[in-house]
């Protein structure tokens, strides 16, 4: 006797009992009250009500703060040899001085504008082609889909890391942009990969054949009715994307492999590595930039994962 | 069942083949030799369990999906390959709704957003003239505009929103509408209201494809029906004849099957496994048993002394 | 058996306030009864369900006691409700088909069931089989892993596994809406030969379909926005309901044989009151063709004749 019988199944029940069943924590509106200053101010509200959102964005808007503003409370330039070397902070240099007779609170200042300044197109590049990548490939499908699923595995399955150093070792990188160009290029994979998946399941509802019905075209179906539902996700992917961008060009610079005639955080604790800082016991010179490394990094992941809580609400705790 | 009266959408073996598994070695008959018609001011319902091909013929109709074989015609035009301006044209005359009317609209988007969509097809339209038309067609489904303008889909029921998709099909003021389950998620008391608009809309001159699973619900409404089992016609005709008299063992199955009020099952009608043989008949003909009733070949050679 | 409900209240705690899903339920179902629960999305009909077996944490049980032969359901404590679950009260979840889990066999999961409740697999294993056959599968079923198996045959073995030690009453929540026409047939049919032969006692079969309450329940139980509306046996329920909301209900189904052009059927017009903030009175009240000055005071259900309660106060006139 056969195992298997024809398939069956595929019968809908009414849309308000599934609703009902499913969410009843989240019951329909009494008529006529607003719903669109509702669903912003109900994201805000949550946001501003989620300890992880708040310290993660605190502190990454206090570094941020302190990259923007830090440079002009100091006279001294990252790299001048101004002072006496190996002092502990003072009130004449905040941060102390490096072995080589630098103000650390400068280099640290400076470094962060680096930081954000890698984080910002590293992340932003990757975004960019990520997305992209990630919408064609979901909503096309076929064979445009197994082509660019094709390219993103070989460039997910190359080590990121050892490409960059090889690359990073030849090119001679002399500025920070061309660092986070190449970052960009290289850390956009799994971003596309979420996005496909995303887009995938977005897809097959049926407002997407409504816009269809009406005559969009493929790049107005995604740019007008399937990004604006994931812009969450597309957010949170830009922060990750841009912590991780932040992560990898401090790892570069801490291998000396980035720009050496300018500063960053991650070149403050190879120099200060390389000068035996920590035998040395110049804790003010290593501290900071790592701290602020740290900071910057896991206040964003933090940040992130309260985000996912205010646009999930079945990760709330209430 | 196919001559007399102008056809206005006629449908001609239409067969549709997927490739699934691992590079697409494997072949997936959706539909098969498919041919039937829907006039003007007609409903046709198109009734099958799932799996039988009948939302996947509602797609090639509408041009979300293309047939691999045969051919659609609407108004004398052959519509199986259409793209882009021609595609967009037909759109003006042909629409669809769907099934699960919370899916339909985007939800981050006000509902009365679907009607924007289509404003493109009247290109330099005043905004009197577009409102003017809009309430039109809102009142043509018996929808207030102060009820369901302005509104968020989670905000109005699911009635209003299929409702409101039937609206915007009459913006465009088409001829054809393939309704596609659509009323099967909504509640009972809700259902009926909008099958009786279909009702009243047929009798203005629109043509509908009604594709359902539900067998009262199709004889309720339709002129003619299609019974589909595994992307095949079984059998198909004027629907009083087709279910007052049905003659192939599936039809016969499934009538019977379906819970009615008033009346409790036969025992011992004919069960699924037995009304259905294991491989479906490849490319059955249909054979006319009297005017307007059309069986599957295959079925009737068991009844033939 | 018999089961007994008085004054059954369960919210559910939202944001905005509790939902009243079920407000005051009181009925009783008797010995080999299959009560049909009846009603449109969002009447609480579901909530009811699971509330007997409370089956979902989102609930919050308000008020009511609910006797099951005799013996009171702790159904405000979710642990004590444990030792009643699957052997005197057992449920038959909405989309069954999914309730399998999808990365064991079917055996292990029967396994896992049964020893949770103490009961050695090895010795219940012979009635399994006996049970998986007499709805048409064979104890293969229990090597097999879920995907291997049909939607119906999914269907079936979870209707065997939920009834497998023989439960007092058994709540089949919405088993039959995902299923096609001719699987529908079999499922409710399967439902009665249970009852028949002694598997379950009794019987609450929740769906919104009237028509396939008509063919397999004994008693109709209908609800609207939370509170019960009428309860009689299905024939009266169909032939002679008393309640407008299930007058109406009853008159707004199409029937094979009734086509749009004789009889033009008719809905009920406006939508179910919201159940955050339901209005005083009657919870019909808006939308009913007979509502009159009285109505603004709720209705008790009572008992118009024997065996069929109705809250209504024209219809009690």
């Amino acid at each position: 006797m056969p195992l298997t019988e024809p398939t069956q199944g595929g019968v809908a029940l009414p849309a308000e009992t599934a609703t009902e069943l499913a969410a009843p924590t989240a019951p329909a509106l009494q008529p006529g009250a607003p719903a669109a200053p509702r669903a912003r101010s109900e994201v805000l509200y949550f946001a501003l009500r989620n300890w992880k959102f708040l310290l993660g964005s605190g502190i990454v808007l206090a570094a941020l703060l302190a990259a923007l503003v830090g440079p002009w409370l100091t006279d001294y330039t990252p790299l001048e040899f101004t002072g006496p070397t190996d002092q502990p902070p003072s009130s004449e240099y905040w941060f102390g001085t490096t072995s080589y007779g630098q103000d650390v609170y400068s280099q640290f200042v400076y470094g962060l504008r680096a930081a954000f300044l890698v984080g910002a197109l590293g992340g932003g590049i990757a975004w960019i082609l990520g997305v992209g990548i990630g919408f064609t490939a979901g909503y096309r499908g076929g064979w445009i889909d197994d082509v660019l699923n094709m390219l993103t595995n070989v460039v997910l399955v190359i080590p990121t890391l050892a490409i960059l150093i090889i690359v990073a070792a030849y090119l001679e990188v002399q500025s920070y942009t061309t660092e986070a160009v190449i970052i960009g290029l290289t850390s956009w994979p799994w971003a596309a990969r979420a996005v496909r998946s995303q887009t995938f399941s977005l897809k097959t509802r049926e407002f997407v054949e409504v816009a269809r019905l009406s005559g969009r075209s493929t790049r107005q179906i995604i740019a007008t009715e399937l990004a604006p539902n994931m812009s969450s996700y597309l957010l949170m992917t830009f922060i990750l994307l841009f912590g991780g961008a932040i992560l990898i060009g401090a790892s570069l610079d801490f291998l000396g492999l980035g720009p050496t005639e300018s500063i960053s955080l991650g070149l403050m604790m190879n120099n200060a590595f390389l000068a035996s800082a920590l035998l040395l016991g110049s804790w003010w010179w290593f501290l900071p930039p790592g701290l602020g490394i740290i900071a910057i990094v896991g206040g964003l992941y933090v940040m992130n994962v309260g985000l996912d809580e205010v646009f999930n609400p079945k990760l709330r705790a209430t | 069942m196919l001559e007399g009266g102008r056809l206005m959408l006629s449908l001609d073996g239409v067969s549709k083949v997927y490739r699934v598994g691992t590079f697409g070695g494997k072949r997936l008959r959706a539909v098969h030799g498919v041919t039937f018609g829907v006039g003007a001011g007609e409903v046709v319902s198109l009734i099958g369990e799932s799996g039988s091909g009948k939302s996947t013929i509602g797609r090639m109709v509408l041009g979300l999906s293309r047939a691999t074989e045969g051919t659609i015609t609407f108004d004398g035009q052959d519509v199986s390959r259409l793209e882009k301006r021609r595609l967009r044209a037909y759109y003006g005359d042909v629409q669809g709704v769907f099934q699960d009317p919370f899916s339909s609209y985007n939800p981050i988007f006000k509902a009365d957003r679907v009607l924007t969509l289509v404003k493109g097809f009247f290109p330099g339209i005043g905004s009197r003239e577009w409102d003017e038309k809009v309430e039109a067609a809102l009142h043509a489904v018996r929808l207030e505009p102060g009820t369901c303008l302005g509104k968020y889909p989670h905000q109005l029921s699911g009635g209003q929103l299929q409702r409101l998709l039937v609206a915007r099909a009459l913006l465009l003021d088409i001829k054809l509408l393939v309704a596609d389950e659509i009323i099967s998620m909504l509640d009972a008391s809700t259902r009926i209201d909008v099958l009786n608009l279909l009702g009243d809309l047929k009798a203005r001159g629109l043509g509908v494809l009604f594709i359902t699973h539900d067998l009262s619900l199709g004889n309720y409404i339709s002129d003619r029906t299609v019974i589909l089992r595994r992307g095949e016609i079984v059998e198909a005709g004027a629907t009083a004849k087709v279910f007052g008299n049905p003659l192939h063992p599936y039809t016969r199955m499934l009538v019977s099957s379906v819970p009615q009020l008033h009346t409790k099952w036969e025992p011992g009608a004919p069960k699924a496994a037995a009304a259905a043989p294991a491989e479906p008949e490849a490319g059955s003909r249909l054979v006319e048993v009297e005017p307007e009733h059309l069986v599957a070949a295959g079925a009737l050679e068991g009844e033939r002394p | 058996m018999s089961l007994r409900v008085d004054e059954l209240t369960v919210y559910y705690r939202s944001l905005r306030g509790d939902v009243k899903a079920v407000d005051g339920a009181t009925f009783a179902i008797g010995d080999g009864e299959i009560m049909g629960l009846a009603g449109e999305s969002g009447c609480g009909k579901s909530s009811l369900g699971k509330s007997l077996i409370r089956m979902d944490a989102r609930m919050k049980h308000v008020g009511g006691r609910v006797e099951l032969d005799g013996r009171e359901l702790p159904i405000a404590d979710d642990a004590k409700m444990n030792a009643f679950r699957f052997r005197e009260v057992s449920i038959v979840p909405q989309y069954s088909m999914s309730a399998l889990t999808p990365t064991r066999k079917v055996g292990t999961v029967a396994r896992e069931l049964l020893e949770s409740r103490d009961v050695a697999f090895d010795e219940v294993q012979p009635e399994l089989v006996r049970r998986l056959e007499l709805v048409g599968l064979s104890a293969e079923v229990l090597d097999r892993y879920p995907i291997e198996l049909s939607g119906g045959m999914k269907q079936r073995t979870v209707m065997v596994l939920s009834t497998l030690l023989d439960p007092s009453l058994l709540i089949a929540d919405e088993i039959t809406s995902a299923l096609d026409v001719s699987s529908q047939r079999a499922v409710g049919e399967l439902l009665v030969e249970f009852r028949d032969r002694g598997f379950v006692k009794s019987m609450i079969v929740i769906t919104h379909d009237l028509a396939i309450l008509y063919q397999i329940a004994d008693t109709i139980l209908v609800m609207y926005a939370g509170k019960l509306a009428e309860k009689a046996p299905a024939e009266t329920i169909v032939g002679a309901p008393r309640h407008p909301y299930t007058r109406l209900l009853i008159s707004s189904l199409p029937e094979v044989g009734v086509r749009f052009e004789e009889t033009r059927l008719a809905g009920i017009p406006g939508k179910p009151p919201s159940l955050l903030s339901p209005p005083t009175g009657c919870r019909f009240r808006d939308r009913c063709p007979l509502a009159f000055a009285k109505c603004e005071e709720e209705p008790p259900f009572v008992e118009l004749e024997p065996g069929h309660e109705v809250a209504c106060w024209k219809a009690a006139a």
